[in-house]
């Protein structure tokens, strides 16, 4: 415990020196205001956009679209991986597959979907399904290969269907492993929203920020840039504190 | 078998594609025929192969940059104890973000053009090498560690000789991540910022509507990426089944 507090004592140390030496190297132009502005005023410029209100509709369109797309593919990655697991031969196809989809430039398909579905909201979400849902196959299915036998023959012993099976027994025991694709999830889902309205959009956190650097705008650039970062860590550092609750919870 | 699987595989997702151009129609995809022998008419014009070369440049510069430092990071971390407790939520938070938020700060530090892409390209295969290179490292067999301090080996002795072949298997599976984010990274950063490259290609046919370029390179992009990667794949396994032989 005093290990881990130490630790983390001196991450905070070196991510607050490294932005007390961002400062300063910006103040005394080391650093070209037209490149970066400092810190202070990048948290400054923050507070006045989040006050004044017209950044909030895009911030809401993306993180409804990202929401959208994280838990289509964990709800859909849960039932897909517990199909494919039962089916043996369908697992062994499609292995291949889900040891290349990441090497699959997802972003190429993009172009595809704003033509059959329009520049709206849906092919971003796509795109961010996309890239989460495999994550979530891929954990679910290595979880439940170490669901160990005895409990499988007890649920038999019970004559538990296989719905009941993996309801109360399988998917349970496999929730560490399904809770890593949970938080890959999340995490393609920023992604691949983002990107996507980085590529081509109306409107959203990533088509501002696109915006604001083709207009030389770093009061509006680097505060959006903090903010979607800020997010992104702040939606992972709870996802990380409710998985050491879980698995507490499991080891007691 | 195997192959049998892989040809069923590919039959179906022909079939799908196909499925899927009649009911959307020609203004949004073309047919699996037509892309496949629009993309082979493509790799026949010669001004193609100078954006085909530019893409492959930067992306080999960046994954190279990706696994030396990813490599040095990870280790760095996993032999010394605190620093990997220090470094290690960072790399993990560095893992989620999406970086491409941080293109614009790219273009502005290197500018546009080739440096642009290999840094971005780096930036996204780098944390995967380094995570698993230090999981690596902290899953060394002692004896091995042991068996190195025994023999008085100086730590640079230590690094080549002992713990980098024994962290193989497990560097190669983040070498392997490391690629397809490295992969993506690099067209991203061209689709942003260069005159060249298939990305610019993409992003280009994306503003001017034009469906059969799209179609054609992403086909491209698909058959390359998962062509490296079922190559990665082998060798990942080769890898791991020589160094169980070896325990």
């Amino acid at each position: 415990m005093t290990g881990l507090l130490t630790a983390g004592r001196v991450r905070f140390s070196l991510a607050l020196a490294l932005v007390l030496l961002l400062e300063a190297l910006c103040r005394f132009g080391v650093i070209d205001r037209f490149a970066m502005i400092p810190p202070s005023e990048i948290l400054w410029h923050l507070g006045r956009i989040l006050a004044g209100g017209t950044m909030w509709p895009a911030i809401a369109k993306t993180l409804t679209n990202v929401a959208i797309a994280c838990v289509s593919a964990i709800v859909a990655g849960i039932i897909l991986g517990t199909l494919i697991h039962r089916w043996r031969a369908l697992r062994e196809t499609l292995d291949p597959l889900f040891a290349a989809y990441y090497a699959i430039p997802v972003y190429a398909f993009y172009p595809l979907f704003i033509v059959i579905f329009g520049l709206g909201d849906m092919p971003q979400v796509l795109i961010g399904f996309m890239l989460g849902l495999v994550a979530v196959i891929v954990n679910t299915l290595n979880g439940l290969d170490r669901v160990p036998r005895a409990l499988v023959k007890t649920a038999r012993i019970h004559r538990l269907g296989p719905v009941a099976t993996a309801l109360q027994i399988s998917l349970p025991f496999a929730a560490p492993y399904i809770f890593t694709g949970v938080k890959l999830a999340v995490a393609y889902s920023f992604i691949g929203v983002i990107g996507a309205e980085l590529i081509m959009s109306r409107t959203g956190l990533g088509y501002e920020i696109g915006f604001a650097y083709n207009n030389f705008d770093n009061a509006v650039m680097y505060p959006l840039i903090v903010l979607v970062l800020a997010i992104a860590a702040t939606v992972n550092t709870l996802f990380f504190l409710w998985e050491k609750r879980l698995l507490a919870r499991r080891r007691r | 078998m195997r192959a049998l699987r892989a040809a069923i595989l590919i039959a179906c997702i022909l079939a799908g594609w196909q499925l899927l151009f009649w009911w959307a129609g020609s203004s949004a995809l073309t047919s699996p025929l037509d892309t496949i022998s629009y993309t082979l008419q493509l790799l026949g014009t010669p001004s193609f192969y100078p954006h085909l070369a530019e893409t492959g440049q930067a992306f080999a510069a960046a994954l190279a940059i990706a696994i030396s430092c990813g490599i040095l990071i990870g280790f760095s971390l996993g032999l010394y104890r605190f620093a990997g407790e220090v470094g290690e939520p960072v790399l993990v938070a560095l893992y989620s973000i999406p970086k491409i938020t941080l293109y614009p700060i790219v273009l502005l530090a290197f500018g546009i053009g080739m440096p642009a892409k290999i840094a971005f390209g780096a930036i996204h295969g780098i944390v995967p090498v380094a995570i698993f290179a230090l999981g690596a490292v902290r899953s060394l067999n002692p004896v091995y560690a042991k068996a190195a301090r025994v023999m008085r080996m100086p730590p640079a002795q230590i690094a080549s000789h002992v713990l980098l072949p024994a962290a193989i298997p497990e560097i190669f599976t983040g070498i392997r991540i490391g690629f397809s984010l490295t992969l993506i990274g690099t067209l991203l950063g061209e689709m942003f910022a260069s005159q060249r490259g298939l990305g610019y290609l993409l992003i280009q046919a994306i503003g001017l509507h034009n469906v059969r370029v799209i179609m054609a390179l992403t086909l491209l992009l698909v058959v390359i990426a998962v062509t490296a990667s079922a190559l990665l794949l082998a060798v990942d396994r080769r890898l791991r089944g020589r160094a169980a032989g070896t325990t």
